[in-house]
């Protein structure tokens, strides 16, 4: 048992499994979908709040999603637990900056991969919210209900993905 | 409905919130999606983790959630869509999906295993979703609602009953993961 927890990686269908059950639990124990990009807004309306607390209550985005600590927002604080707790008992957990994909492409410079984070963290952030849902939220809880909308929003992050990773990369499937 | 007292104690809540944060990212990390070479892979279609963990996830989740609701154990959280919310939205969190290199959960568990890129990636989503806060009360008159979807579910929009559509989609999810591995992904 803890050999199987000190493994460096598991198949994708026992991840997935896992995932998929752990979403009945979420639907029966807390009655809501499994998600991530909400803690992000909460994250923001909280920022906004610690500035100016009369502000950001007049805001009706964060009328609707609270910048409080609650269920979503240590979803977050949990998965980068989760993460670090699987990497560490299997030996794989690696400080760096940048990934060695990233490296071959465009060199080894930090600055430049972090300015490039940045950008596609501020575009993620602005598209998750305006899709309502990102790669969990839509991409697993939203289409197992089977919800149009989350199927219609799947199939765009991937097209707008795979688009702009052939722009950046090069269409190496072709 | 079961379950009622717990799912309205905002203190175990938080604590739940938490541990299904650890068990997601624990999976996460051991599925290698919280690699940027992973994800990137995805993208570039030629490594289909993602799609594979995904679909598995999706299969094994709306069987286990269409049965309980079937028992009336649970029941359904999903938003109505619009061309210019999701579809809109959805292209742009994709352009950043292919430019960050990890999402907003697996950014976190990226974090957790040693990722720092992905510390800064996860600024940068709240800095978006700070950006959408701003601009929420023009896009809610708007754009976010041209163009809005006939129906919520897929059952709503072609009109057969969710158990059949359940069967279809998982043998359609069965096929297409079939497909990927003997073609070797």
């Amino acid at each position: 048992m803890t050999e199987w927890f000190m493994m460096a990686s598991w198949s994708p269908y026992i991840v997935g499994a896992g995932i998929g059950v752990l979403i009945w639990t979420t639907f029966l124990l807390s009655d809501r979908p499994l998600g991530c990009s909400t803690a992000y807004a909460k994250t923001a309306g909280m920022v906004e709040s610690a500035v100016s607390r009369k502000k950001s209550e007049a805001m009706p985005y964060y009328q609707k999603f609270t910048p409080t600590a609650d269920w979503q927002w240590m979803i977050i604080i949990g998965v980068l637990m989760g993460a670090f707790l699987s990497a560490y008992l299997s030996g794989t957990f690696t400080l760096l900056i940048v990934p060695p994909v990233f490296a071959a492409a465009f060199g080894t410079d930090p600055v430049i991969r972090s300015l490039v984070a940045l950008l596609g963290g501020i575009l993620m952030g602005i598209g998750a919210r305006w899709a309502g849902g990102c790669t969990s939220g839509h991409g697993i809880s939203g289409t197992l209900q089977l919800s149009l909308a989350s199927w219609v929003a799947a199939i765009c992050f991937f097209a707008g993905g795979i688009l702009v990773a052939g722009l950046i990369y090069g269409f190496t499937f072709i | 409905m079961a379950f009622e007292q717990l799912r309205s104690d905002k203190r175990a809540q938080v604590v739940l919130g938490l541990l299904t944060g650890i068990v997601f990212g624990f999976l996460l990390q051991k599925g290698g999606v919280t690699e940027y070479g992973v994800i990137i892979g995805q993208l570039l279609l030629t490594d289909f983790t993602v799609v594979e963990v995904m679909l598995t996830a999706v299969l094994v989740g709306m069987i286990g959630v269409y049965t309980m609701k079937a028992a009336g154990l649970v029941r359904l959280h999903y938003q109505e869509g619009s061309v210019g919310a999701t579809v809109i939205g959805g292209l742009i969190f994709g352009a950043g999906f292919a430019v960050l290199g990890y999402c907003p959960g697996t950014a976190a568990g990226a974090v957790g295993a040693g990722a720092l890129d992905a510390a800064i990636g996860m600024i940068g989503i709240a800095l978006g979703a700070g950006i959408f806060a701003r601009l929420y009360p023009h896009l809610s008159k708007s754009v976010l609602n041209r163009g809005r979807f006939p129906a919520g579910t897929i059952p709503e929009l072609v009109g057969v009953r969710p158990g059949i559509v359940v069967i279809v989609v998982a043998l359609l999810i069965i096929a297409i993961l079939y497909l990927l591995a003997v073609f070797g992904f």
